[in-house]
C-alpha cells in the first residue's frame, strides 16, 4: 500500500484543490516556505518588540504600560484572524473533503487558542495598571473569552472520536457556528458600553494612533502573522509524516498478517 | 504607579507561548522526520 492512499482525493471535482493533497508535494513545498516563514516570523517581531520596548514613546496618558500594546493588540488579531483560518479550513473540510483541510484545522487549534491565552493574559496585565482591576465581564473580553473557549472547544472535539474523520466533521461544524463570534467581538466595543477602547486603527479610517507608535505595532504584528504561519505549516508537517507513519505501519502489518 | 512588573510580565508570557510553542512544534518535527526516514526513507523528503 503506497502511503499516499491515506490522502486519495475522492473521484470527481475539485482536482485543483486537491493538488496539495498529495503528502509528497504537500511536504516539498512545505519544506521549502517554513525557513522563509520562521525568520520573518523570528526578525519582524524581533524588530517590532524591540522598537515598542526601548525606541517608541510612552503614552501621555498610560505612561510605559502602553508598551504592553506591542504584544496585546497582535495576539488579539491573531486570536480573531486565526479562527477566521480554522473556519476557512473547517469549510475546505466539510464542503470538498479536502485532507490538508483536516490536518489544517486540527494544527490551527491549539495555535489560535494559544494567542487567544496571550492576548487575555496580556489584556489582563494591562487592565490591572490602567482600569485597577485584572478582569472585567465588559462585552470585548467576555467574546475573546468565548473564542477562547470555542479553540478548547474544537482542540477537544476533533481529538475525542476514535475515527479521525468523525473528529474533523464535528469540529467543523462547532468551527462554521463559532465563527457569529468574530463580528461580536470586532464590533462589541461599538455596540455595547464598554471599558475596552474602541479600534484605532481600523481597514476604511486613517489611524488615530502616533506614527512613531503605530511602526513598531505593524512590525509586530506582521512578525506574530508569519510566526504564526511557521508554526501551523510546521505541526502540518509533522501530522502529515504522522499520518504516513501510522498508514505504512498499518499496511506493513496487514500484509505480515496475510 | 510602577508599570514595569506589568510590561516585564507580559514579554515574559510571550516568550513562554512563542517559546513553548516553538520548542514543541521543533521537537515533533523531528521526532516525526526521524521515524518515517527509519520506515520509508523515501517518504522522509
Amino acid at each position: 500500500m503506497d502511503a499516499s492512499t491515506a490522502f486519495a482525493p475522492p473521484a470527481g471535482g475539485g482536482r485543483n484543490l486537491h493538488r496539495f493533497a498529495n503528502p509528497g508535494r504537500f511536504l516539498r513545498a512545505s519544506g521549502r516556505v517554513l525557513p522563509w516563514l520562521a525568520a520573518a516570523g523570528l526578525l519582524l517581531t524581533g524588530i517590532g518588540l524591540l522598537w515598542g520596548l526601548f525606541f517608541a514613546p510612552a503614552d501621555w496618558q498610560q505612561g510605559d504600560a502602553v508598551r504592553i500594546m506591542y504584544i496585546h493588540v497582535p495576539a488579539a488579531w491573531l486570536a480573531s484572524g486565526g479562527y477566521f483560518a480554522l473556519a476557512l479550513a473547517s469549510l475546505a473540510s466539510l464542503v470538498w473533503r479536502h485532507p490538508l483541510a483536516d490536518l489544517a484545522a486540527a494544527e490551527i487549534g491549539p495555535v489560535g487558542a494559544a494567542a487567544t491565552a496571550l492576548c487575555l493574559g496580556t489584556g489582563s496585565l494591562w487592565g490591572k495598571p490602567m482600569w485597577g482591576a485584572w478582569w472585567v465581564w465588559d462585552a470585548r473580553l467576555t467574546s475573546v473569552l468565548v473564542l477562547f473557549f470555542l479553540y478548547l472547544g474544537h482542540i477537544a472535539l476533533v481529538r475525542a472520536f476514535d475515527d479521525p474523520q468523525r473528529g474533523a466533521r464535528a469540529g467543523s461544524i462547532l468551527a462554521l457556528v463559532g465563527v457569529v463570534n468574530l463580528p461580536i467581538i470586532k464590533f462589541s466595543v461599538d455596540w455595547w458600553n464598554t471599558l475596552h477602547q474602541p479600534a484605532t486603527i481600523t481597514l476604511t479610517g486613517a489611524p488615530t494612533m502616533y506614527v512613531g507608535m503605530l511602526w513598531p505595532l505593524l512590525f509586530s504584528a506582521l512578525g506574530f502573522s508569519f510566526g504564526f504561519a511557521a508554526l501551523v505549516v510546521a505541526r502540518m508537517r509533522a501530522a502529515v509524516m504522522e499520518r504516513r507513519i501510522r498508514a505504512l505501519l498499518s499496511a506493513r502489518a496487514r500484509a505480515e498478517a496475510a | 504607579m510602577n508599570h514595569l512588573p506589568y510590561i516585564v510580565g507580559s514579554y515574559a508570557l510571550f516568550l513562554a507561548i512563542a517559546g513553548g510553542f516553538t520548542a514543541a512544534a521543533w521537537v515533533r518535527l523531528g521526532r516525526a522526520r526521524r521515524r518515517l526516514a527509519a520506515i520509508d526513507p523515501r517518504g522522509s523528503r
